[in-house]
């Protein structure tokens, strides 16, 4: 068997990595060229923290969008002479390297590694969305209006809250739980909240306009449908998305176990943001309770909630890595970076070389979203 | 002559920030004689608290000192090392803060923060320092020094934690004492003690003090000399009573100008706004800072080249950074503003009739249960409001002023009691049960311009958001139109539509604020302290703005304030809150003339006036503002008040005394019987 | 501060009911039971023996019975042969009272652990104990190294020093204990070969600086970022607040004002944290004992929710859900304790 030079390796994977340097460079470049007219956004890229954060995150989103033009081989496939190969080991019969080397299984780690960008780079934002949103439709009510609606939900998110998380995953992504209606039901009530969410928003913000309202309606009811389709029934009229019921199962654990987490968060900025005059003002002018946590409170809440999301992002992934790691939902040859780790990490004595590129992909893309939320909150306490 | 204690001399500070070098202070000089007080007065961003911090060598990181020296004894600061500026921090240069509960360690006994004065600068055993600390603490006149030993901050009131501020401060017999805004976060009776406990203590230990702040009235009541700023400069300095007979600066004058003084009011003598708003530090004018702000500017000679301090003729030490102080004719008084004749009074709007509002504080948690106390907030108030008459409601915190605002306004309802408007019971309609029309038709102007506007949206889109509630305008494009109208009927270009709030300045801020409130065309306004956020020069503005708008549209207002020399200046009637009742009812020359409440003659001395040909009679109050929570049994002012003797029987501890006509519409909440009221002497003469 | 506890109880008893109201009904799913009678009937039986077996048992018993009987609040009934009308106990190697009586959780009965063929009580308690001696001593390493670089991190924002450790706290937090883990063996045993990749030799009783670094030290990484970033962002606004301006301008020097004005207050933020870290280091406890072959509560809860074994695994919520309520209380009293302006009605 042949091998590359090391100095080889380094040069095939840069070269392979081409179309993500170049969004990068054209990404980040323009993003410095225009720093001035972008407002936070720019002082978070001159800044060097941001500038790297940046770079990491970008460096795994473009590796996750351009994915299928950078893997060398299937992910999946397993070529037998392959098996533990030596990273620079070369194909015999595509004569195509093993950037990485071979795993246990004779698959190519690099691909892998690129191809596990795509699952985690899809899961983890998203469920942090839907996180997101629960968080919000009920963290709002709780800081507004006080009382017992607040102790109801605090009592409800403070119950999750004592769920040991490894504990929830273990009951709730066990393959034996998806023959029960369970999975789908929590799935219908946590898609159903961004769906209702941004109903309530229109409807409070145009009730005087029963024209946009009713086109602004539509469109929610027409995206909320796709997305019930698509996610809870695994049946996407475009073909476009493919969410298996495991895939859902991982969606609905990592959002029950980031949501009472953002309830908290939205509960205490509503409290503070609420004593404001602008929104007694609003009350003044007999806004309607919804109106004034969705239009006047909110929206001056973004900025902690958007450092709030960069870091849980991070934090689902690592839960995704957990998952993987313990052998959850995720099906064994699932090429995302937990799952790899756990594979490589049985025979980590013998070889080293499959564990380290899912271990440093995971730490440098957390690391990332962390340094970009460390730079955010920096830059935006100092105006 | 003798050495001044502190010497400072054409200083520059400047702030070196992302955006470069702004500068803070620019050639700044003066001069503090021993067991003298020195003014520092200017509105906020002038540079006056730069200065403090630059004496005690505690610039922020970004700050630096540019140019210029400060000495204090002699020695410069600049040079002391280290160990040589504590030795001086804290011992012989001390100062005291603006907010006492901010600047006091919250998880430290009071007495072990006393105690390390004088364990770090005398060197002295325990046992000394405690006992030292304890005379202090009972030479600011705290009651009950032991327990305040071994009380923390926060189980103090404001006026108790300054007072240990203060205690803190003369621990240690400093020769200067620097008071950066002491008062300005205590109600205007605490103020009052404060005040006379510091001129008392200073006069004792021959201290020399600096003294800032942006009350003129409080300068003259403290200070021997008083330097005045603007924009980082020193404009005028002298002594006190040089200033402020004869002033030789058109800024200084302009302050004057637009401060209501006793004797003015809205009709006869409104007051005169300085145009313009102070420059952003880095888009200072050439030549004369204030210059296009002034009225005496004249180009080719104010706008050339940076303006030096200079004598003026008359008293020693008076200067002024006036080009023209010789060919300014200063006795002239102001150009007169239009005069306008009294509104001619209408019908009552809005009436209250024996209004209780109790709150329960829960004590949270699930299982809150019928535990939790009630908050006493609104107790007994009776009034009523005509229409195009500006109304007073005056009260310091926790005499229920803005409760009874929320129940106007329906974001309360009411305990027990009547209000009604326009004929119709409205003390149990919240809100969302109002009617558009009504909702529109009251309306409020809030305190603190900087919070006021929804920072997420443009200026126009709030105006037009409050258009849409109240269906003013057929479509969007009226509402645009109304909106750019509201625009100018507050004086602000129409540009300012698209702008954000963070691009306005306070009172550009309060201007929408007003627009806001009179976009459905309000019967009533209840304006909450509108002012009392903004600095006097733009106060005056937008109180003439109000004033106008008022007596155009015939709106009724309902002025909120703490502020007498404001609701003399502005009110046709006024009410005095305290604790939730009524204590005086009047139109506004009857309340400020006797006979007084004891509450309304201790609050109207306590007011700070900026002229020194009024003589003020000092009363002192003792004591704080009992807590709503546990207000007293009786009459609710009988813990503090100084005429209680005067009542035989204990009458005023076990009833409330009821309220007593003294003149036509001029009600009395007490005890006292009513030719002792009618002997009280007037406060001013 | 009496009412304000029994009311916390309160709460906790109630989270702790509703709680393990969900465990037992997830783990008792029908999918869940199925691999139960699966694997304690022969190979190969028909639905039938399945269901009948459960039957036997007393799984088919109303859902609600069935938990107040795990509970404690209701009598435990044997399981009595029909022909004989003698008690048969469940299972073999686990003797069930014979007789109808209170027998649960509030008795200290946790039930019989299949997986392990013992009584649950049996199992746990020298799994707990064994995670007890581990958790000691992240704390004992993570608290204080933890503290000290936020504190000195916070001390002078924006220094050299604060820029170098705040980048160290972040890549830590970054990562996670599955992969600090790999990365921490592939250096010091793999490569170096100075520590034992493997913890299982620490479970019999033969603890060493050898076979246990590895697992304490990654457990501490990926909390001891979090905690020092916590430190700092509080040692950063108390060294900011007025009062320490006050103690600077009292003529303090900078040590003192650190130790005797800062700290206290800049300690009471933290304090929170770590208590509120005790649950989250769980997930990292699991991870370790899985990886380093550490015999503990861990490796007990993954056992147990491998091989549905049910009374084990809800043993183990149990514990866990006890651990964080109890962690939550700590926190609260502890932060009333700690700032005096919090007072506790």
């Amino acid at each position: 068997m042949q091998f590359l030079s090391a100095g080889q390796i380094v040069l095939q994977s840069f070269v392979r990595l081409m179309p993500v340097w170049a969004s990068l460079a054209i990404v980040l470049g323009l993003s410095l060229a225009f720093r001035k007219k972008l407002g936070l956004y720019g002082h978070v890229v001159q800044s060097p923290t941001g500038f790297v954060g940046l770079f990491l995150v970008g460096f795994w989103l473009f590796a996750a969008v351009f994915g299928r033009a950078i893997v060398l081989f299937d992910p999946l496939g397993q070529i037998a002479e392959m098996k533990d190969a030596l990273p620079g080991a070369i194909d015999p019969h595509s004569g195509l390297p093993y950037l990485f080397g071979g795993d246990k299984l004779a698959r190519d780690v690099f691909s892998r590694v690129i191809a596990g960008a795509r699952i985690v780079l899809i899961i983890a934002p998203l469920a942090t969305l839907l996180a997101l949103s629960v968080g919000i439709a009920l963290g709002l009510p709780a800081g507004y209006f006080g009382r017992r609606v607040d102790s109801v939900l605090s009592f409800l998110a403070n119950l999750v809250l004592a769920f040991p998380i490894i504990l929830l995953f273990y009951l709730l992504v066990s393959p034996g739980i998806l023959e029960t209606p369970i999975p789908y039901t929590l799935a219908a009530i946590f898609f159903a909240f961004p769906i209702v969410l941004f109903g309530v928003f229109f409807v409070a913000g145009y009730r005087a306009q029963p024209m946009k309202l009713a086109i602004r309606l539509a469109a929610t009811l027409l995206a909320g449908a796709w997305l019930f389709a698509t996610f809870v029934f695994d049946a996407d009229p475009f073909g476009l998305m493919r969410v298996s019921p495991s895939t859902l199962n991982i969606f609905i654990a990592v959002a029950l176990a980031s949501g009472p987490g953002i309830f908290r968060i939205v509960r205490s900025l509503t409290l503070d943001i609420k004593t404001r005059e602008y929104v007694f003002a609003a009350q003044t002018r007999g806004e309607t309770p919804w109106y004034i946590m969705l239009w006047e409170i909110l929206p001056n809440a973004r900025g902690p909630l958007i450092v709030d999301s960069c870091l849980r992002i991070g934090y689902t992934t690592i839960l995704l890595g957990a998952l993987g790691y313990f052998g959850l939902g995720m099906p064994p040859e699932s090429p995302d970076w937990g799952t790899m780790i756990k594979e490589s990490s049985r025979f980590m004595r013998i070889f080293v070389h499959p564990a380290l590129p899912p271990a440093l992909a995971m730490m440098s893309f957390v690391l990332g979203l962390n340094l970009l939320a460390d730079a955010i909150r920096e830059q935006s306490l100092r105006d | 002559m003798a050495e001044p204690v502190l010497e400072i001399d054409r200083l520059s500070i400047s702030f070196f920030t992302r955006a470069g070098e702004i500068p803070a202070v620019m050639d700044f000089s003066c001069k503090v004689m021993p067991g003298q007080a020195m003014g520092l007065v200017g509105e906020s961003g002038c540079g006056k608290s730069t200065v403090a911090l630059a004496v005690m060598r505690d610039l922020p990181g970004v700050g630096r000192i540019t140019n210029g020296s400060i000495r204090f004894e002699g020695r410069d600061m600049a040079s002391l090392s280290d160990p040589e500026l504590r030795a001086i921090r804290g011992s012989k240069i001390a100062m005291v803060y603006q907010e006492p509960m901010a600047s006091l360690n919250p998880t430290m006994l009071i007495g072990r923060q006393l105690m390390e004065v004088p364990l770090i600068h005398d060197k002295v055993s325990k046992e000394e320092a405690h006992r030292r600390a304890l005379d202090i603490v009972k030479a600011v006149r705290l009651p009950d020094p032991d327990r305040i030993m071994r009380a923390y901050p926060h189980q103090l009131s404001g006026g108790q934690q300054q007072r240990v501020v203060i205690a803190m401060a003369l621990l240690s017999n400093p020769r200067l004492l620097i008071l950066d805004e002491p008062t300005t976060a205590l109600d205007v009776t605490v103020e009052a003690g404060i005040v006379a406990l510091v001129k008392d203590l200073t006069a004792r230990s021959g201290a020399s003090s600096l003294f800032i702040s942006h009350n003129l009235g409080l300068i003259l009541e403290t200070c021997d000399s008083v330097t005045v700023m603007y924009s980082g400069e020193a404009v005028e300095t002298g002594r006190v009573r040089d200033v402020f007979g004869a002033v030789r600066h058109p800024y200084t004058q302009g302050l004057f100008r637009s401060m209501p003084l006793p004797g003015t009011n809205k009709n006869d003598n409104p007051l005169v706004p300085i145009p313009g708003q102070l420059p952003l530090p880095y888009e200072r004018p050439q030549g004369c800072n204030f210059g296009p702000r002034c009225g005496y500017f004249v180009a080719g000679v104010c706008d050339r080249a940076d303006v030096p301090m200079h004598e003026v003729a008359e008293g020693a030490g008076h200067m002024s950074r006036c080009l023209r102080v010789e060919a300014i004719d200063w006795s002239a008084s102001a150009e007169k503003a239009d005069q306008f004749k009294p509104v001619e009074i209408g019908p009552d709007v809005l009436e209250v009739d024996r209004l209780k509002k109790h709150y329960r504080v829960a004590a949270s948690a699930i299982f809150a249960g019928k535990e939790g106390r009630a908050v006493k907030a609104v107790e007994d108030v009776s009034f009523s409001a005509r229409e195009a008459e500006v109304l007073a409601i005056v009260g310091e915190s926790g005499c229920g002023k803005s409760t009874l605002a929320k129940v106007l306004l329906g974001l309360e309802t009411a305990t027990e009691g009547l209000v009604v408007f326009d004929h119709e019971a409205i003390q149990n309609r919240p809100i969302e049960r109002r009617p558009t029309g009504t909702i529109s038709s009251i309306q409020m102007i809030f305190q603190n311009p900087f919070d006021t506007l929804n920072p997420s949206y443009s200026v126009g889109s709030q105006i037009i958001r409050t258009l849409e509630r109240f269906r003013v305008g057929a479509n969007d494009g009226e509402r645009r139109e109304t909106m750019l109208g509201l625009l100018d009927l507050v004086k602000l270009p129409r540009a300012f539509a698209h702008r954000s709030p963070r691009q306005l300045s306070g009172g550009q801020k309060q201007r929408i604020g007003v627009a806001r409130a009179f976009a459905g065309r309000p019967r009533v306004i209840i304006a909450d302290e509108p002012m009392s956020a903004l600095d006097v020069s733009v106060q005056a503005a937008i109180s003439e703005l109000l004033m106008n708008l008022q007596r155009e549209s015939k709106t009724t207002m309902v002025f909120i304030s703490h502020d007498l020399s404001v609701v003399r200046y502005l009110a046709d009637r006024t009410v005095v809150m305290y604790l939730g009742h009524i204590v005086e009812m009047g139109a506004t020359a009857q309340i400020f003339s006797p006979p007084f409440h004891p509450y309304t003659e201790a609050l109207l001395s306590a007011i700070p006036i900026a002229d020194a040909k009024v003589k003020k009679r000092h009363v002192v109050l003792e004591g704080e503002i009992p807590s709503a929570l546990s207000p007293p049994k009786g009459c609710p002012f009988q813990t503090r008040c100084g005429h209680k003797s005067q009542v035989p029987g204990n009458l005023c501890e076990r009833e409330v005394p009821p309220a007593r006509e003294v003149a036509d519409g001029h009600t009395i909440k007490c005890h006292l019987p009513e030719e002792t009221l009618r002997r009280m002497e007037p406060v001013f003469s | 501060m009496a009412s304000f506890l029994a009311r916390r109880l309160g709460v906790m008893l109630l989270t702790m009911l509703c709680l393990t109201l969900i465990v037992f009904y997830l783990v008792n799913l029908q999918p869940n039971l199925r691999k139960l009678a699966i694997s304690q009937t022969e190979m190969h039986a028909t639905d039938q023996e399945l269901e009948g077996w459960l039957k036997k048992n007393g799984y088919r018993r109303p859902f609600f019975a069935r938990y107040a009987t795990w509970l404690g609040v209701w009598p435990r009934e044997p399981i009595v042969d029909p022909a004989t009308g003698a008690a048969i106990p469940r299972f073999s190697w686990c003797d069930e009272p014979t007789t109808p009586k209170l027998s649960g959780v509030l008795q200290g009965d946790f039930g019989c652990s299949t997986k392990f063929k013992v009584k649950v009580v049996e199992k746990l308690g020298p799994a707990l104990e064994a995670t007890g001696i581990l958790m000691f001593w992240v704390m004992a390493l993570m608290i204080p190294v933890a503290l000290v670089v936020g504190v000195i991190s916070g001390m002078r924002e924006g220094s050299r020093t604060d820029r170098t450790l705040s980048v160290i706290s972040i890549a830590t937090t970054s990562t996670p204990e599955y992969v600090s883990g790999v990365v921490l063996t592939i250096i010091f045993a793999t490569w170096l070969g100075w520590l034992n990749g493997s913890a299982a030799a620490a479970t019999e009783g033969h603890l060493s600086f050898y076979n246990f670094t590895l697992p304490v030290v990654t457990v501490s990484i990926y909390g001891m970022g979090y905690v020092a970033r916590m430190t700092r962002a509080s040692m950063i606004e108390v060294m900011n607040a007025q009062y320490i301006r006050t103690a600077r301008l009292k003529g303090l020097g900078f040590a003192s004002i650190v130790l005797k004005h800062a700290l206290r207050n800049a300690l009471i933020a933290p304090f929170t944290v770590i208590m509120l870290l005790f649950p989250w280091l769980l997930t990292g406890v699991v991870i370790v004992e899985v990886m380093f072959r550490y015999q503990g509560f861990g490796q007990a809860l993954v056992d147990a929710a491998g091989n549905n074994d049910i009374d084990l695994l809800l043993a183990c919520s149990l514990v866990s859900v006890m651990l964080v309520l109890a962690t939550q209380l700590i926190s609260d009293v502890g932060y009333a304790w700690l700032n005096p302006r919090i007072r506790v009605h």
